[in-house]
């Protein structure tokens, strides 16, 4: 896997694109959130330090889904209501971006898929059905969250949002579906809901006692 | 490089009420978290720790597993730790059920519950996959899940009544939510649902207190559980499952037996001979046959009486005696048979032969003692007996099947009665919930008592 590095424009500490297909990184030591252009990188903001939240994974966590093998290269943490939970940037191997989801410790692996006539926000009514590549997915949650921090490479521009509705989607075969309203067209992902034994997670956060 | 990163610490909180410091065990993973000393509800994400809801119960209520408790869950062989506890309770015809739920943690494996009433524990685990069918919980009906159906038990609002530790969501005293459970003894499943938001399907099973006290190892033994509980299995299940299966074997075997006998009986007639009887004859009627000779095994042997009674009755006193042994088989029978016309009717009462199995002759010389007796009016009776040995019996089979039947039928009623006190405490249990649930904020209008 080819790297790139480049300089912050903010404080000049080194900055390393190790995937080809992320689009904007977070600067380890100043934090600014630093996006590519490809010619050159530009600053479009600063984040805060990322809130308390306990999740086994970070940066540069490996681990296997499928046959495939694959990296932790970023995150986003979105804040609602009733707690948080992480949305992990992966990279597999052959450069193929994915998402590894943690809520409390409840894991689902997906990928964006191209849809046509997505449902809207109001369409998808907790409990209503969608059948999507011929699994029928129901409606189990309705969340209105806002982001709450990101961390390292992501393969879009991603730092500054309102809040925004995600509504997640079961199958009765561990099948996980989430829509995304983040951007004026709906974004669907599709996956799979994954144990953590499954994913034979390596390089882990140490917890203390643990 | 990641390797260098530090382990996450264990870190505590001060309650801004009462000072005291309480302990966080899930990390990052603490939404809320309450003060041990004082039972104020803190917001644990807050650097400065905001009280987000004191503590006014009078009663305090002690989990009776203790937060920090570490073990293995049954089924299970990593360690998670007790980290919060909650009260919660529902409303069934205004009255009040409450039961105990522990939120126990792993910082790899997360969560997972226990849930306790009156003694009946369930380990509890979120459900990846859905159940089959109609997706949203209802208020009766089955749902099918990993192969087996679940049945309907209740629908209720189940309303958080004191809490203690920690939780990775945001939890008060007075949060409600509609709670729906279908059991599958030893299995429940639930499904909570926050209107228009979440649903979130659990399963629980059922385990017995010990094996939760010896996982978690813990001082004591757990409490005796009360009454039946939802999703305890039956103890006359499996049971009566093999007494029936042994009863079947048997009756097989028995029938088997049965079919061989009737078809191996020889049913070899060794006597027979005519009389006649006399009545109106004042003289001794009885008297004695010649020798006849039962051989092979002890059988049994059919005694026969065929006579030509018309509207007359007759007796006939039997002495079968083993002329070696001197052993003597006596029975009496009795021979009746009327005939007439009435309204144009003909009608008949009784028979004319009669016939007696005697089960276990050994084999031998017997001569057969006879001594009719009758009306002294009637009139002569011509009579004839056969001895036939070796006939089939079937009696002894009856009651075989009899006594064979009698352990599974009995063990099934017991089971009935077991289902019977599980589905009272249900919405479709025949005490309750026919009265109007005033109380039960629910929807369930339309609940159908229909099991």
């Amino acid at each position: 896997m080819s790297s790139r590095t480049a300089n912050c424009p903010n404080c000049g500490a080194p900055l390393t694109y190790r995937w080809s297909s992320s689009v904007q990184t977070v600067c380890e030591h100043c934090r600014s959130v630093v996006v590519r252009t490809d010619v050159d990188l530009k600053k479009v903001g600063v984040v805060a330090d990322l809130p308390l939240e306990g999740s086994p994974i970070q940066l540069f966590t490996e681990g296997h889904y499928r046959d495939k093998n694959f990296i932790v290269a970023g995150r986003i943490l979105y804040q609602f209501e009733q707690g948080t939970w992480n949305e992990w940037h992966i990279v597999l191997d052959g450069g193929i971006d994915g998402w590894l989801s943690d809520a409390q410790n409840e894991f689902a692996i997906s990928f964006p898929v191209a849809m046509a006539k997505l449902p809207s926000e109001e369409q998808a009514a907790l409990g209503k059905s969608f059948t999507w590549n011929e699994t029928r997915f129901t409606v189990v949650s309705r969340t209105l969250a806002h982001y709450a921090g990101v961390e390292g490479e992501l393969p879009f521009e991603y730092w500054d949002k309102e809040d925004v509705t995600f509504i997640d989607l079961r199958s009765d075969r561990s099948d996980f579906a989430t829509l995304d309203y983040s951007d004026d067209a709906p974004a669907l992902y599709i996956g799979t809901a994954v144990e953590f034994e499954e994913l034979r997670l390596r390089n882990l956060r140490r917890f203390e006692g643990w | 490089m990641a390797d260098q990163r530090p382990a996450v610490s264990v870190r505590s909180v001060n309650c801004p009420n009462c000072g005291a410091a309480t302990a966080v065990r899930t990390f990052g993973h603490a939404v809320n978290v309450v003060c041990m000393s004082c039972r104020s509800i803190l917001d644990a994400k807050d650097p400065g720790v905001t009280i987000l809801q004191k503590y006014r119960d009078a009663v305090p209520r002690e989990p009776l597993i203790p937060l920090g408790s570490r073990g293995t869950l049954p089924g299970e062989t990593i360690q998670r730790e007790v980290v919060g506890f909650q009260v919660r309770e529902i409303i069934v015809d205004h009255i009040p059920y409450q039961w105990r739920e522990y939120l126990l943690f792993n910082p790899y494996h997360g969560f997972r519950y226990l849930t306790e009433y009156a003694g009946h524990w369930n380990v509890v685990s979120t459900l990846r996959s859905l159940p089959d069918g109609d997706h949203l919980p209802g208020n009766s009906g089955t749902r099918g899940f990993d192969g087996q159906q679940f049945a309907h038990f209740q629908t209720a609002t189940a309303k958080t009544v004191f809490v203690l530790g920690e939780f990775p969501w945001q939890v008060r005293v007075g949060d409600t939510v509609t709670a729906v459970d279908y059991v599958a003894p030893p299995r429940m499943l639930s499904a909570e649902v926050t209107s228009g938001q979440e649903v979130t399907w659990s399963l629980g099973q059922y385990t017995p207190g010990a094996e939760i006290w010896k996982g978690l190892g813990l001082p004591g033994s757990a409490p005796n559980p009360e009454g039946v509980f939802a999703d305890q299995p039956s103890p006359y299940v499996t049971v009566t499952r093999r007494m029936w299966r042994n009863a079947a074997w048997l009756l097989a075997a028995a029938t088997l037996l049965w079919i061989f006998h009737l078809a191996s009986a020889r049913s070899r007639q060794v006597f027979t001979q005519a009389f006649r009887y006399d009545p109106r004859q004042i003289q001794d009627a009885s008297l004695v046959t010649p020798l006849f000779e039962i051989d092979g095994r002890q059988s049994a042997v059919r005694v026969e009486t065929q006579t030509d009674l018309d509207n007359q009755w007759i007796g006939v006193g039997y002495a079968l005696v083993n002329d070696g042994t001197g052993q003597s088989f006596e029975f009496a029978r009795e021979v009746s048979f009327y005939a007439g016309v009435e309204d144009g009717e003909s009608w008949t009462e009784g028979s004319r032969s009669d016939s007696v199995t005697l089960p276990t002759i050994p084999p031998g010389r017997y001569f057969l003692r006879i001594e009719p007796e009758g009306e002294r009016i009637g009139k002569p009776v011509e009579y004839r007996v056969n001895v036939i040995e070796d006939v089939a019996t079937s009696l002894w089979y009856l009651i075989t099947v009899l006594l064979v039947m009698v352990p599974p039928i009995v063990t099934s009623i017991r089971a009935s009665g077991f289902e019977s006190r599980r589905w009272a405490e249900s919405d479709h249990g025949s005490a309750g919930s026919s009265d109007e649930d005033a109380d039960d904020a629910d929807d369930d209008g339309e609940d159908g008592d229909d099991d």
